[in-house]
């Protein structure tokens, strides 16, 4: 056993004690995070912590509010609806503006985690056009307003495979085998079964999830994989695919750049989707947070968005100043009929597990 | 003489530990005690746990649907790292042998590549290996094939990519374990007549065996949780814990069951690892 | 005295394996590696938003890199979370393995465990854990967090690292430097550093390479105005990475290995005598 000096000890003792106690100092930082907002109190500080997802604002967008209100604007990003839930209930907070999905919004709303809003400081929300209000997971837009919307359909290759029908049954088709891919989510491709076979995407019967999972099961060796809307949408431009299952978004970029290729939304039905803006509980700076809505949803803010985005725009007032080019893609505007196609994935409670089982159990059989 | 291993507790093997007691105390114990709480609690349909004592969740885990993923993770997480040493081992021999003054530049080299995020670089194997990518040309090229062959989304391009991401974990130990071989400790071999395979054989290979631990244990571990590859170049058809467990906290909301499958994961892992190393002999660790 | 089989001339030769096959296969690999590299520096010159569907040649990336502050800015967040997350699990990691590798003593395969344990949580589990944790003691997201997050889980991968550096080391050097009169502190800095550097940099190496692409725990033990590159570049799966990123690889590529062959004199070692 080695010996030590006394000074040596003392000396290596007291390293870590100061190491120590900087830790201690760094962990008693002020705590300033999770006060809770309420919209009233004092002047806020001139800041802004926006969470979104990447590349869903146009380059304008937060530099032009900028500059109108002298508001700071701090962006951070998250990849997925399920991690902004999971980090907004372990108690990550801060953040003044979030944009989670439809089915999201629900779910937040029941955990208690977003707050409702003040429409007063919203005059804007007028501009939002009737079809995009008052939908199931917020009826009366009391904890959200629309911030894009899009639907969930086929791109496909027109050159290739002619026009196709506007159905689901192509994607079941053996002629198209291993050149056809599915979202790797569960609602919606589970959702697909559930179209195909007549039910709503929101079904809870066993029996009908049963059969849902018996369809999946035979389209799984049909298909070259399960992949992102965003690395299907190259695979069929490529032509490494026929068919690709894929949001409108990608569609509509896909469709502007290449001539080959077309987007049904299919029957007998389809989903359509939106992207909205919450304020949580515990936002910092809920005025601020009030404004920058207010301002997403001014007209020719919308626009910029939309047109850069290539997702639809759910503000109506905004609807003249999309690009032409954009305007004229199939079902950007979708006709009544086509709506009425549409349904709105809802959250599905319990059940929600059942439904990833199902799908675990597709992909890996 | 002074004896290599100093026995028993002193003051200077107490510094020497402090710092990683609290760091891994704080910030690895503590966090990893409310997972076994949360193992033990239920989940709430929205997320969250109320804590309780409930069992049931590591019950659940003997499904023959988990156990079949858990199977095939280690199967694949076995044959990474098989690959990787194959791959790896003449790579760092190369480096600390070959290379001489360039060592440090070859080894810089083989991480520069892991400083691109490892979407784009997996994004950018479609290109490669898609239909009308690289590789599919070069086959048809060379008459290997006649038409574009399904190189991508296939369990292969899954285990391809695996050994991709993972094979500096097993280079650099590599590295830093024959590094430190005494050439002389060779030249000694070849003097006394061995053949150059019988000096690497019986000499290098042995000595090199620490790193060759390292190196296997730093893949295994993290291969068996990975979950962007399976999803990026397997087309999401090759379903591992990694993607299991992902669901769990995040699609599924049942933290409960996903911290018990972390629990079971870790302490596989963890007995692997014993397993392993006391197999090969723990004093093979210190080369002594 | 038995025949020796040799391959190649007896020159220089170190080795125990085949020169040619050594470098051929060496070279093999570092073009597996690079594969990747060279499609996506191609993509950065892209002139469309894809990073996979070759449209024609544009600077326009290289541009946006400029004007975007939100790229530039994740990016310098990742890069001071990785130096200071890879010197103190360095530091921390090299003082733990030494005394691992040169004690015996009571609880050392609890310590073993325990390194090798912090390495085989899945990330989603540490990330949450480590969040709930910091959430209850009040701790504030931040850099600090990732920092602290970052250490926390790499420190183990450089124990083990320079561990496999530490077995069987030859200490004959450092035995004379103390019968010589040297104290344990001066040994250290003076004989044995020196001689393990090159492992403890392939430790710190591999830190570094963990946190500066780390996702999952990062997202997690971040705050307000702390994202990281990879927090900005996985969030931008939901519309496609864009070229950007493409093109910030290229430049970092390009500089780093301006600096690895530039600083060659810093970094090619004198030969031995």
């Amino acid at each position: 056993m080695k010996r030590i000096s006394r000074g040596r000890f003392l000396r290596t003792m007291g390293a870590a004690g100061v190491a120590g106690s900087t830790l201690s100092v760094l962990a008693c930082q002020p705590n300033t995070s999770a006060q809770s907002g309420g919209g009233g109190g004092g002047p806020e500080e001139k800041a802004l912590n926006f969470y979104n997802w990447a590349d869903y604002v146009a380059e304008s967008t937060v530099p032009d509010f900028e500059k109108q209100t002298g508001i700071k604007v701090t962006q951070d990003f998250f990849s997925s609806n399920e991690d902004l839930l999971a980090k907004l209930q372990a108690g990550g907070t801060g953040y003044d503006v979030i944009v989670p999905s439809d089915y999201m919004v629900a779910i937040m709303i029941k955990s208690d985690v977003v707050q409702k809003l003040d429409m007063a400081q919203i005059p804007n929300s007028k501009n939002v056009g009737k079809e995009y209000k008052g939908l199931s997971y917020d009826p009366n837009n009391e904890y959200s307003l629309p911030y894009q919307w899009g639907t969930t359909g086929i791109l496909y290759n027109k050159k290739e495979i002619g026009q196709l029908p506007e159905s689901w049954d192509p994607l079941w088709d053996t002629e198209f085998e291993g050149e056809m891919s599915m979202l790797n989510d569960t609602r919606e491709t589970l959702g697909a079964a559930l179209y195909k076979l007549g039910y709503s995407v929101n079904a809870t019967d066993q029996g009908q999830l049963e059969e849902a999972k018996a369809e999946l099961k035979k389209q799984n060796p049909l298909l070259r994989g399960y992949f992102d809307s965003t690395e299907a949408r190259p695979l069929v431009q490529n032509g490494d695919l026929l068919l690709g299952h894929v949001f409108s978004g990608d569609a509509f970029l896909a469709l502007s750049e290449n001539e080959d290729l077309d987007y049904v939304i299919p029957k007998p039905a389809a989903t359509r989707w939106t992207d909205n803006m919450c304020i949580p509980n515990g936002a910092e700076h809920p005025q601020n947070a009030h404004k920058f809505i207010n301002y997403i949803l001014d007209a020719e803010v919308g626009a910029e968005l939309s047109n850069y985005t290539y997702y639809a725009t759910p503000n109506e007032a905004a609807l003249p100043m999309i690009d032409d080019a954009l305007k004229k893609l199939p079902t950007y505007s979708p006709t009544q009929e086509q709506f009425e196609r549409l349904q709105v994935i809802e959250d599905t409670g319990e059940v929600t597990r059942e439904y990833e089982r199902i799908f675990t159990e597709v992909k890996s059989s | 003489m002074r004896e290599r291993v100093a026995k028993g507790w002193s003051a200077g093997l107490a510094a020497l530990l402090a710092p990683v007691t609290l760091w891994l105390g704080l910030f690895f114990l503590i966090p990893l005690l409310i997972i076994l709480v949360y193992s033990f609690g239920t989940s709430g349909i929205y997320g969250g746990i109320t804590l309780g004592f409930n069992p049931g969740n590591y019950l659940k885990v003997f499904d023959p649907l988990y156990l079949e993923i858990i199977v095939r993770s280690f199967g694949i997480a076995a044959l990474t790292t098989l690959i990787c040493f194959l791959l790896g081992y003449p790579l760092a021999y190369f480096i600390v042998f070959k290379g001489r003054r360039w060592r440090n530049a070859l080894i810089l080299l083989v991480m520069v590549p892991f400083w691109t995020s490892l979407l784009i670089r997996a994004y950018a194997w479609v290109v490669i290996l898609g239909g009308n990518g690289i590789a599919n040309k070069t086959l048809q090229f060379l008459g290997i094939t006649d038409g574009p062959v399904n190189l991508i989304f296939t369990p292969e391009a899954v285990l391809m990519g695996m050994t991709y991401s993972y094979l500096p974990f097993m280079v650099l130990p590599l590295y830093a374990a024959l590094e430190k071989f005494d050439v002389r400790l060779k030249e000694a071999g070849k003097d006394l007549g061995a053949s150059r395979w019988q000096t690497f054989v019986r000499v290098t290979f042995p000595l090199s065996l620490p790193g060759v631990i390292a190196g296997s244990i730093l893949v295994f571990i993290p291969s068996a949780g990975e979950f962007v590859i399976p999803d990026l170049l397997g087309g999401s058809q090759t379903v591992m814990t990694g993607n299991l467990i992902q669901n769990q906290f995040l699609q599924s909301r049942d933290w409960a069951f996903g911290s018990a499958l972390s629990v079971l994961l870790a302490v596989l892992l963890l007995g692997a690892i014993m397993f392993y190393v006391r197999r090969i002999g723990s004093d093979k660790l210190e080369g002594v | 005295m038995a025949a020796t089989t040799t391959k190649g001339s007896r020159k220089g030769t170190t080795s125990g394996l085949p020169d040619w096959g050594l470098l051929l296969g060496s070279v093999l690999v570092y073009l597996f590696l690079y594969a990747p590299i060279a499609v996506l520096i191609f993509f950065s010159f892209n002139s469309t938003r894809s990073t996979q569907v070759w449209t024609g040649f544009s600077f326009e990336w290289y541009g946006q890199l400029l004007s975007d502050p939100t790229i530039l800015q994740a990016f310098r967040t990742s890069l001071t979370v990785g130096v200071f997350a890879t010197l103190i699990a360095t530091v921390i990691g090299t003082m733990t393995a030494l005394a691992l590798s040169r004690h015996r003593f009571r609880g050392q395969t609890a310590a073993d465990t325990a390194i090798y344990a912090a390495t085989v949580m899945p990330e989603i589990v540490v990330g949450v854990s480590l969040l709930v944790f910091f959430v209850a003691v009040g701790f504030e997201l931040g850099i600090t967090t990732i920092v602290i997050a970052h250490v926390a889980f790499t420190i183990s991968f450089v124990t083990i690292v320079v561990r496999a550096r530490l077995a069987g080391m030859d200490r004959s050097v450092e035995e004379a430097a103390q019968d010589l009169g040297a104290s344990p502190v001066q040994t250290f800095f003076r004989v044995t550093l020196p001689l393990i550097l090159p492992g403890v940099m392939a430790g710190g190496l591999l830190a570094f390479t963990l946190s500066f692409d780390d996702f999952v725990i990062t997202y997690f033990v971040s705050g307000v105005g702390s994202s990281t590159l990879p927090l900005k570049i996985y969030s931008m799966i939901k519309f496609g990475v864009s070229p950007v990123i493409n093109a910030l690889s290229t430049v970092v590529l390009v500089a780093t290995l301006f600096l690895i062959f530039g600083g060659s004199r810093l970094l090619v070692r004198k030969e031995n005598a």
